[in-house]
């Protein structure tokens, strides 16, 4: 057997879909972080209430997690079609948890599983010699050394039921997601206080319910480490001084955006953009610290601070309500998706031509029309740069990471009131779902900007009445707020003058059209570069990849390990698509031999706007749209056959189940 | 929140120029709110007028208030979005029939379920004017306007039962040649405490030749005595209606007499107050119950930053529960 592998494990539970998988993976990577460890989740599910298969795919390790891989270690699981599924990704010298109870089902009686996926399992059925049922996967799975975890789930449910006098087994039939949990820690020869206290953080309230379940995953545990004495992976504590955030995508971006300030969100349910809106709600009622602010320290403790979170009859309603909430001066936002962005067209350009500062997180997925609605793409950026009709300068910003998703939701804000147009924030289902453990980001160089404003007393008179699109003092004009004495003004989606008034005047429209645009200049030359972009890797790297968004995460995990077989490459993430940094990243592409475009989508979308900008072409393209995130794994593959030379053009990435 | 002094509705006029048709229903309208507006002495900056897209869309241009054109059949949703922000300001919102009815139908049924408290006005005259007279929701079925190639193949939308069905608390009727009880209509409507909603019927002297001001009046069927014409618009007031639910239990009986009248037409239209319910609570008042300070430190109001932009937001306690603490 080889070497023990100490806290380097890739766990995967599955269930049906609403059958407590999610709080099952929640115990697990909530008690693997008690214990010190820092755990990358990423969350697989259909487009379904109920009985379609769902999944977790966990890494848990001592240092930094950002991407998943393709191998498990240890596979947990009490119903079937998740053994069908994922046996064949455990390692040789992984494990299986499973009910012995379900070994004679047959693949067909799950009618959950895909035509193409059942035809694909029948022929490695057949190819191992074995027949159709549970027991044939699994023995499939045992030729290769794989170690089999037998839990009677029913039996320790009863013995659960009698301790604690439940009359029916279907009242706790929940807790054999905990008994998974449970076995699996049992294996793994984790401290299984670190269990106790994860289910007492996420049971909370309900004292019995965390007894029983703690009980039941003290018996599973027990049970599964006397059934593998040996197994190759453990999980340790791991001593640690420092705290650590364990969030989703979308918790970082709600927490960015309410740290700028923003009072004000609007949103229509839609995957997977509406677990951010439910986040605000759920935390309307804010704290202020009022540091540095002794004169109104008095006021605050009266007034708390508060926002509002409005759902909306359509994305429509929601593009627009925001919009007339920034108008008051209210930091206001909406959050969507795909089709609801299509949705929000016309309201954002009526946002850029009255120049109001608007932000719309767009949490892509994989399109086009309803796609597949819980899957992962980075297809909308394009679309993010041209959405609506006319030429409507607006700011588009695309995360990588949790801390990203922290700061650009922060900097969204400041962008769009210091430039006076809408910001697109772009993220994705694969950050918006998946949680981490991070280090808590320093966010001290952080600063609200609310841009140029007008306050009443500015000395506006009759004969020198506020005028909201000034010409007279460059591209920015004083932004007033709907409410304010003095400065009456209008807004139209028509062609406008200087109060806010129609016009069809071509003098006028060009004067207009220009200071618009020239905002866009502004921002490329104010926005700092570790803010446009960053790279990744040696100064002189004769490859270079161009990517952005949550690629990142498995790109870099992948980098760490070509860097360490010798590799010189070099990884340019542009965190900045509008207004594009041209000068910036022409200087780290001008030398590189060969240049490698890594995206989540079928057209490469950067890649065609970093040639329209620069005039690079890509001399490489990996990209993926089957709507499941890039494995460090296969991504690691395809670009050690690019730095090797023996990659073609273009390379498709299709793992994932 | 009003004035101490007199104001009169020039205060509230600009001095852009109007581009109206001759005859156009909607000065009528333009004069009226600037007269309700003077009548209860608004300061203009507390004031927000939104519109939608179409003639009717142009009247903030004409109005000295803060004035929000945008969209076509999205004045609802921008104009909620200002009032929810800052509720302290007074919101009217405009739009054309199709504006309202048509492209913007869905705000309509919503904007009813949250009773937020503005007054929401509708300039109804059957035709979208700005695109040279197609028929709108309002037109009756059968009715061939001037540039209609065929008579209106669709049936009209009835915006009292509309706005009845979707909860608005306050549902009137007005006429755009009948100033004085217009004004009385928009007073009333601006000052019902919750969402308001009110139909004015309008002539467009250019594309609706079928329903204009003659029609309206009754000068095709003069009194054979008196040789005066017998106008086809009446006042629900002048008939005894009373509109208002004066306890929650009278809510069916008022609103199937609102229904019933509301069915008029043809000889005769009824104007006036159909229906008025204060027993349903604001949308504010229910932000209220949530959100204790929202009234007094609503979104737009709150200060969100130091004076070197230092974030104010507070995140400990929001971030604790996503926190695990070191050894």
């Amino acid at each position: 057997m080889a070497a023990t592998q100490v806290n380097d494990l890739s766990w995967l539970i599955g269930g049906p879909q609403g059958s407590g998988v999610d709080s099952s993976a929640n115990v697990f990577a909530r008690a693997c972080a008690a214990g010190g460890l820092h755990v990358f989740g990423k969350r697989e599910f259909y487009s379904n209430i109920m009985g379609e298969h769902s999944y977790f795919a966990l890494r848990a390790h001592t240092n930094l997690v950002r991407s998943h891989i393709d191998a498990v270690n240890l596979l947990a699981t009490f119903e079937a079609e998740t053994l069908f599924r994922h046996a064949r990704a455990v390692t040789d010298d992984g494990a299986i948890v499973y009910d012995p109870s379900l070994g004679k089902t047959r693949l067909s009686d799950i009618p959950t599983i895909e035509k193409r996926l059942r035809a694909e399992l029948q022929t490695y059925l057949i190819s191992h010699g074995v027949g159709e049922t549970l027991d044939d996967m699994l023995a499939a799975s045992k030729q290769r050394g794989v170690a089999l975890v037998p839990i009677p789930f029913k039996d320790l449910l009863e013995q659960i039921a009698d301790e604690f006098q439940i009359d029916q087994l279907s009242k706790i039939s929940r807790v054999v997601n905990m008994l998974a949990v449970g076995a699996s820690f049992g294996i793994l020869r984790f401290d299984f206080a670190m269990m106790r206290a994860s289910l007492e953080d996420v049971f909370r309230a309900k004292a019995k319910v965390v007894s029983m379940n703690a009980a039941g995953a003290q018996k599973a545990y027990d049970l599964a480490s006397s059934l593998v004495p040996e197994f190759r992976y453990r999980l340790e504590r791991v001593p640690r001084k420092e705290p650590r955030l364990f969030l989703t995508g979308s918790q970082a971006t709600a927490l960015g955006k309410l740290y700028a300030g923003m009072r004000f969100q609007t949103y229509y349910p839609i995957t997977p953009a509406s677990d951010e809106s439910e986040f605000l709600e759920e935390n309307e009622i804010l704290d202020l610290n009022g540091h540095g602010l002794v004169p109104e320290a008095e006021t605050l403790k009266e007034k708390a601070a508060s926002m509002l979170v409005v759902q909306t009859e359509d994305e429509i309603a929601a593009v627009t309500m925001a919009t007339g909430a920034a108008l008051t001066g209210a930091r206001s936002a909406t959050a969507t998706s795909g089709p609801g962005f299509s949705l929000m067209m016309e309201g954002i350009g009526w946002a850029s031509i009255n120049e109001v500062p608007l932000v719309i997180t767009l949490y892509q997925r994989a399109g086009p029309s309803t796609g597949m609605p819980t899957r992962h793409e980075q297809g909308d950026l394009r679309f993010a740069l041209h959405a609506g009709h006319g030429e409507s300068p607006r700011i588009v910003l695309a995360s990588g990471d949790f801390e990203e998703c922290v700061r650009d939701g922060f900097l969204s804000f400041n962008f769009a009131e210091r430039y006076q147009m809408p910001v697109i924030h772009l993220v994705d289902k694969a950050l918006a779902n998946s949680y981490a453990t991070i280090a808590p980001p320093d966010l001290s160089d952080l600063r609200i900007d609310r841009g140029l404003v007008a306050n009443g007393n500015n000395g506006y008179s009759k004969d020198n009445p506020y005028k909201r699109f000034d010409l007279g003092n460059g591209p920015v004009s004083a932004r007033a707020l709907l409410g304010q004495e003095g400065t009456i003004f209008w807004n139209t989606g028509d062609e406008h003058d200087e109060m806010g008034h129609i016009t069809e005047d071509p003098g006028l429209r060009n004067a207009m059209m220009e200071k618009r645009f020239a905002k866009l200049d502004l921002a490329a030359q104010e926005i700092p570069q570790d803010v446009k972009l960053k790279y990744f890797g040696p100064k002189d790297a004769g490859t270079v990849i161009v990517s952005w968004g949550s690629t990142k995460g498995a790109l870099l995990d992948a980098l760490d390990r070509l860097w360490a077989e010798g590799a010189k490459i070099g990884y340019l993430h542009v965190r900045l698509i509008n207004p594009f940094p041209s000068t910036e990243v022409l200087a780290f592409l001008a030398k590189a031999r060969r240049r490698i475009a890594v995206e989540m989508n079928f057209g490469a979308q950067l890649a065609s706007v970093v040639r329209e900008h620069t005039g690079v072409a890509m001399t490489h393209f990996i990209l993926k749209y089957n709507g499941r995130p890039m494995s460090n794994t296969e991504l690691y593959e395809a670009l050690r056959s690019v730095v090797k030379g023996k990659a073609p053009k273009r390379t498709v990435l299709t793992r994932g189940a | 929140m009003a004035l101490e002094q007199v104001v009169k509705p020039s205060d509230f006029a600009t001095e852009v120029h109007n581009d109206w048709c001759p005859g156009c229903g909607d000065f009528g309208i333009l004069r009226t709110i600037q007269m309700a507006l003077a009548e209860l002495r608004m300061e203009p900056h507390r004031v927000t007028i939104v519109s939608g897209i179409g003639c009717s869309a142009k009247t903030i241009h004409y109005v000295k208030t803060y004035g929000v054109h945008t969209l076509h059949g999205r004045a609802l949703p921008y104009a909620a979005g200002v009032k929810l922000a800052n509720p302290q300001l007074k919101v009217l919102c405009l739009s054309g029939d199709g504006d309202g009815l048509g492209i913007g139908g869905g705000h309509f049924v919503n904007a009813g379920r949250r009773n937020l408290d503005m007054l929401y006005v509708i300039h109804d005259n059957g035709v979208y004017g700005l695109t040279k007279g197609q028929a709108s929701p309002t037109l009756k079925l059968g009715v061939q306007t001037k540039s209609l190639a065929h008579p209106n193949i669709n049936d009209a939308v009835n915006p009292i039962w509309l706005a009845l069905a979707a909860g608005a608390t306050w549902v009137g009727r007005g006429y755009s040649y009948d100033i004085k009880h217009l004004v009385s209509l928009l007073k009333q409507g601006i000052e019902h405490k919750g969402y308001a909603f009110l139909d004015v019927l309008q002539p467009c002297p250019t594309y609706n030749d079928i329903n204009t001001k003659e029609w309206y009046g009754g000068e095709d069927r003069k009194d054979a005595n008196s040789g005066r014409p017998l106008p086809r618009v009446y006042k629900l007031e002048d008939e005894g209606f009373d509109p208002v639910v004066h306890e929650p239990l009278e809510i069916e009986k008022k609103a199937t007499q609102a229904l019933e009248k509301a069915l008029e037409w043809g000889d005769r239209i009824p104007i006036g107050v159909f229906f008025k319910n204060e027993h349903v609570p604001t949308f504010e008042e229910r932000i209220l119950q949530r959100v204790p300070t929202y009234m007094d430190n609503p979104p737009a109001l709150q200060s969100i930053a130091g004076p070197n932009g230092e974030p104010r937001t507070d995140l400990t306690r929001l971030v604790q529960r996503m926190t695990f603490k070191g050894e």
